[in-house]
């Protein structure tokens, strides 16, 4: 959206106390309609600054505190991953999809691998799927946590932040254990898995997931309940389910929208079918459509996450012993031809459109990434609040930066 | 009042003032240890424990790390007022201690002069105190101005707006603390609690004078005007250097300086505390002074308690919490003293307490429901089901048609086009 | 109804309750963190097991490996024999300022002379000391811990299986020692 869009927005020069060249009556002021000389401000919000968490810049146009249009400028972290996945064999490409939604590493890497493996029509051992499904949930509840700590801590609760990291820690304990990364686990490989586990390691997960479900109350109870943080975020920033569809919001933000939308239930991938039958696979959803449902959408596919990761486990108990993993060819080469494989990331839908001329890099490797559309409904929905509620609407709309511009 | 106030030698009204700046100085070094370790307690964190004993001398070496940054003065800035504002800021700060009571008449060590520890006292110290805050105000006004950054004028323009707002509800509440004392003189007030503490009898006035404080201090939750989540750093988001430092000093010397207060008024000043109060030296000789910094620390300790606990709350639903609950409150508490007060004098009814203590619970519950919560969430619209693999592949509706503004017209139509499918 | 102040009463009850519980933080400098055997800190080389075959180097997706060696012919040994020549490593440096830790390179090491050692304390002032050449990696390789067990759900690895027949293949055959 562009300033035209608006009525009685025209851009000024922002320049307040001495020199104000913004109240210079001829570039300022005055829009239709307003007989007293008001002008609009425009407040770059970014590249760098504390609520953006990374480099997304809003280009908002105010009044007073009051915003009257919004444009997100993205971009200033684009790397051309897309462009870097053409000169990259598949098993490169694990590492650069991890990246760019760096919060959630393990469910990027999954949709590169899974995408190969459809071209190559390859069967997965079934031990490696299962625990592809528990590192994912597992790396859903990081995510998930992190955002869970930092949408409080934007609306200026900063105690929230360290709760969740000390669960998000736990966690990251038993994925380092696994993955020897702590952020980019590089975990996957075309055909399933890097390596088996360790010795001891489901137990400790088990114990890891114990431990961050029964401390989760100290973060409801510290952010859910709280009056002031009720006040700050219900209401705001509705989100409709028609910009939902109309934007492509996908993941959680459009769950709480009341878009019931979940790939894993509706198009089941990895073992999340079986999950699915048995119940254990909950879609959370909210109709209110305010940051409030998001926030609580979160913290309730947190407790579903969990439980998922448990089921995952009994399931792992029951399996025979058998790899985690295809032995491949030393090049590994997808056939010709295309494919379009998405995945239900932490933060919404991840797409994987993987063109390949049977050479061992992809053709052309389309990246449809969750936080790039979660973020361009925003103009939608940031028109018309205050400063004070963008940040509460920002922080709620759950995005990476890496993720938007990839 | 004592005799002495205006009558002593130059020296020791010197010594007082310097021993005044100087703890104040010590104790906002020592405010801000304990305030990150308190709160990094609360994070299960350790906090500053590397510098000193127990990291005590972290503010030190901050404040060192401050003066020796580079001084920026940004282009757009109106130089002169830019300079002027940190330091208009922090002297009123200080200011405000010279009628703060610290503790009753002692004898200087080393020489037979007495004197109370208090640099003077006025007839109208708490207005004085009251006058002199406020000029501080000017001091973030004018740097949100003159700095020339929007961040800063939103900054500063929040501030001014919500310390006038929560000065009113503050002054009001001092007033049932006068009708009580019978002086405006803090002296006095102390002087007069020596039977009851007056936060027993007016504990309504002492709960909107502590929410009115958190707010006149600018600190977490009511931390609006440097709230680092939307305004980087509100007022003082261009400062660096020694004038960030000055306003970093003014914060917490106000912290300290409405703490005071809130002692002074409700808490009984330097009076021991209960259990203590039955020693008899408790209330006589330097003792006095820990036990006023201890009241004083505790409501540090709950400004310190709040910030780690509660989220910022937004600018309009903040004025209109001070504006629609706490100056009617404070206003209604105000009137309820002066009838009860006239009451009790004319009539001599021996039901005060109790006509106390059901205006406590009256105003209490009053103060209780106080946040408005948005009523939007509730007139949230039926929501439409929307299959979104209608034609194997997702189709959105087209974007364009969309706009935020005509959003239930959108739902009748969405609505129309489900049921048409359905059918 | 909800009791209004109730949620704000809940929180300050949590932090409270924190405040009085034991931190959590690891006091990194003097206690030194116990990290597990996978972690991926730094690359240490084994360098009488390199054969400068560059398969590192090549497959590294940031190009962070560099290697120099020549080619040294021994004579034969035995009479109307062949000349062996084999490379030596004349150098062999890891830019860990562009290595993304991917551990791409230790994957397809076919003679297993590069590994993980989770000892991560080599930062640098100046980012192109973050060069380390075949001598530090060698050192390196002291810290790099033992594999760990793997789960009993899981198959033994290739190589284990590998030298496990080889061993049956030796005592059927009674060649073995």
């Amino acid at each position: 959206m562009t300033d035209a869009d608006v009525p009685g927005a025209r851009e000024v020069v922002v320049g307040v106390g001495a020199g104000a060249a913004g109240f210079d009556h001829e570039r300022g002021g005055g829009g239709p309609g307003s007989s007293i000389a008001t002008t609009d401000m425009v407040l770059n919000v970014g590249p760098q600054h504390p609520a953006t968490h990374g480099v997304l810049r809003l280009r908002l146009t105010l009044d007073g505190e009051r915003v009257v249009a919004c444009e997100p400028i993205v971009g200033y972290m684009h790397r051309g991953v897309e462009k870097l996945f053409e000169v990259r064999d598949y098993r490169q490409i694990i590492v650069l999809a991890n990246r760019h939604d760096w919060l959630s590493a393990f469910s990027s890497e999954l949709g590169v691998v899974m995408a190969v493996e459809h071209m190559l029509g390859m069967e997965v051992p079934e031990r490696a799927v299962w625990l592809r499904t528990m590192l994912a949930e597992l790396n859903r509840v990081l995510n998930h946590l992190m955002f869970l700590g930092s949408y409080p801590l934007e609306i200026g609760a900063i105690t929230p932040m360290f709760y969740a990291f000390r669960e998000r820690e736990t966690i990251q304990e038993v994925m380092e254990e696994v993955s020897g990364g702590r952020m980019h686990y590089m975990f996957n490989r075309v055909g399933g898995l890097k390596e088996d586990v360790p010795a001891g390691w489901t137990g400790r997960v088990r114990a890891a997931v114990a431990a961050v479900r029964s401390r989760m109350p100290q973060i409801e109870d510290l952010v859910l309940g709280n009056e002031i943080f009720r006040a700050r975020t219900r209401g705001i920033g509705y989100l409709s389910p028609e910009l939902v569809h109309a934007y492509g919001v996908s993941g959680p933000i459009a769950r709480a929208s009341g878009v019931d939308l979940d790939l894993r239930r509706d198009e089941p991938y990895l073992a999340y079918g079986t999950l699915a039958d048995e119940g254990v696979l909950e879609v959370v959803t909210r109709t209110e459509g305010d940051s409030y449902a998001r926030y609580c959408c979160l913290v309730d596919q947190v407790r579903v996450s969990l439980a998922l990761v448990d089921a995952c486990l009994a399931h792992l108990e029951d399996l025979p012993p058998g790899p985690v993993g295809v032995r491949l060819p030393k090049i590994v080469k997808a056939p010709e031809g295309s494919t379009y494989v998405w995945t239900e990331n932490p933060l919404g839908l991840n797409g994987y459109y993987l063109v390949s001329r049977g050479e061992k890099t992809p053709w052309r490797l389309k990246l449809r990434s969750a936080s790039f559309n979660n973020v361009a409904v925003l103009p939608h929905v940031l028109t018309g609040c205050v400063v004070a509620d963008m940040v509460a609407v920002l922080g709620s709309m759950f995005f990476v930066v890496g993720d938007i511009d990839k | 009042m004592s005799d002495l106030f205006g009558t002593e030698s130059w020296w020791v009204v010197i010594v007082k003032a310097v021993l005044i700046f100087v703890v104040l100085v010590v104790y906002t070094l020592f405010n801000i240890w304990f305030e990150r370790r308190v709160v990094a307690k609360m994070q299960h964190r350790v906090g500053p424990n590397v510098h000193g004993p127990f990291g005590l001398l972290q503010s030190l070496a901050d404040g060192v790390k401050l003066a020796l940054k580079e001084d920026i003065i940004p282009t757009a800035a109106d130089k002169v007022v830019y300079v002027l504002a940190p330091i208009i800021a922090t002297i009123p700060a200080f200011m405000a201690w010279a009628v703060i009571p610290f503790g009753p008449e002692v004898k200087i060590p080393f020489t037979d002069t007495v004197t109370p520890l208090q640099l003077t006292d006025l007839p109208v110290g708490v207005i004085y105190v009251l006058a002199v805050t406020s000029i501080g105000i000017y001091g973030i006004v004018l740097a949100g101005w003159s700095s020339g950054s929007t961040y800063a004028l939103l900054g500063g323009m929040r501030s001014s707006a919500q310390m006038i707002s929560y000065e009113i509800a503050m002054g009001l509440t001092f007033v049932s603390v006068f009708l009580y004392a019978g002086s405006m003189s803090t002296a006095a007030i102390v002087e007069a609690q020596e039977g009851m503490w007056f936060f027993i009898p007016l504990f309504p006035a002492f709960v909107i004078y502590v929410i009115a404080m958190v707010g006149e201090t600018n600190r977490a939750p009511f931390d609006l005007p440097e709230a680092e989540g939307e305004l980087v750093g509100g007022f003082h988001t261009e400062y660096s250097s020694l004038k960030f430092a000055l306003f970093f000093l003014a914060e917490y010397v106000n912290m300290v300086t409405v703490s005071a207060l809130a002692t002074t008024l409700f808490l009984g000043g330097w009076r021991a505390p209960y259990p203590i109060a039955f020693w008899d030296g408790a209330n006589e000789g330097y003792w006095p002074v820990l036990w006023f910094l201890g009241k004083t620390l505790a409501f540090i300790f709950l400004f310190i308690w709040l910030r780690g606990t509660l989220p910022r709350m937004r600018y309009d639903q903040f004025m209109k919490f001070g504006w629609k609950w706490l100056i009617p409150a404070a206003l209604a508490w105000t009137v309820l003293v002066m009838i009860v007060r006239k009451v009790q004098s004319d009539l001599t009814l021996d039901r005060q307490t109790l006509l106390i203590v059901a205006a406590c619970v009256a105003v209490v519950l009053l103060l209780v429901s106080l946040i408005p919560e948005s009523k939007k969430a509730d007139e949230v619209e039926d929501e439409v089901e929307f299959d979104a693999f209608a034609g194997g592949f997702p189709v959105p509706p087209m974007p364009g048609r969309q706009t935020s503004t005509d959003r239930t017209d959108q739902t009748e139509t969405t609505a129309t086009s489900t049921t048409s499918r359905e059918e | 109804m909800r009791v209004p102040g109730r949620g704000l009463l809940t929180g300050l009850a949590v932090t409270w309750r924190a405040m009085t519980r034991r931190s959590v933080t690891q006091h990194y400098p003097e206690v030194a963190p116990d990290l597990p055997p996978r972690s991926r800190g730094v690359i240490a080389l084994q360098e009488e097991n390199c054969t400068s075959c560059m398969l590192c180097a090549r497959e590294c997706p940031a190009w962070c490996i560099s290697i120099d060696s020549h080619q040294e012919v021994e004579p034969a040994t035995t009479e109307g024999g062949r000349d062996r020549s084999h490379s030596v490593l004349d150098s062999f440096d890891i830019d860990f300022s562009l290595c993304m830790y991917c551990s791409i390179c230790i994957e397809v090491c076919p003679f297993d002379a590069l590994h993980w050692s989770p000892e991560f304390e080599y930062a640098e002032t100046d980012i192109r000391d973050l060069t380390h050449g075949r001598d530090r990696l060698r050192e390196w390789m002291w810290t790099v811990p033992p594999p760990q067990p793997l789960d009993p759900h899981a198959v033994d690895p290739k190589e284990l299986d590998a030298a496990r027949k080889a061993a049956e293949a030796d005592d059927a055959s009674g060649t073995g020692p």
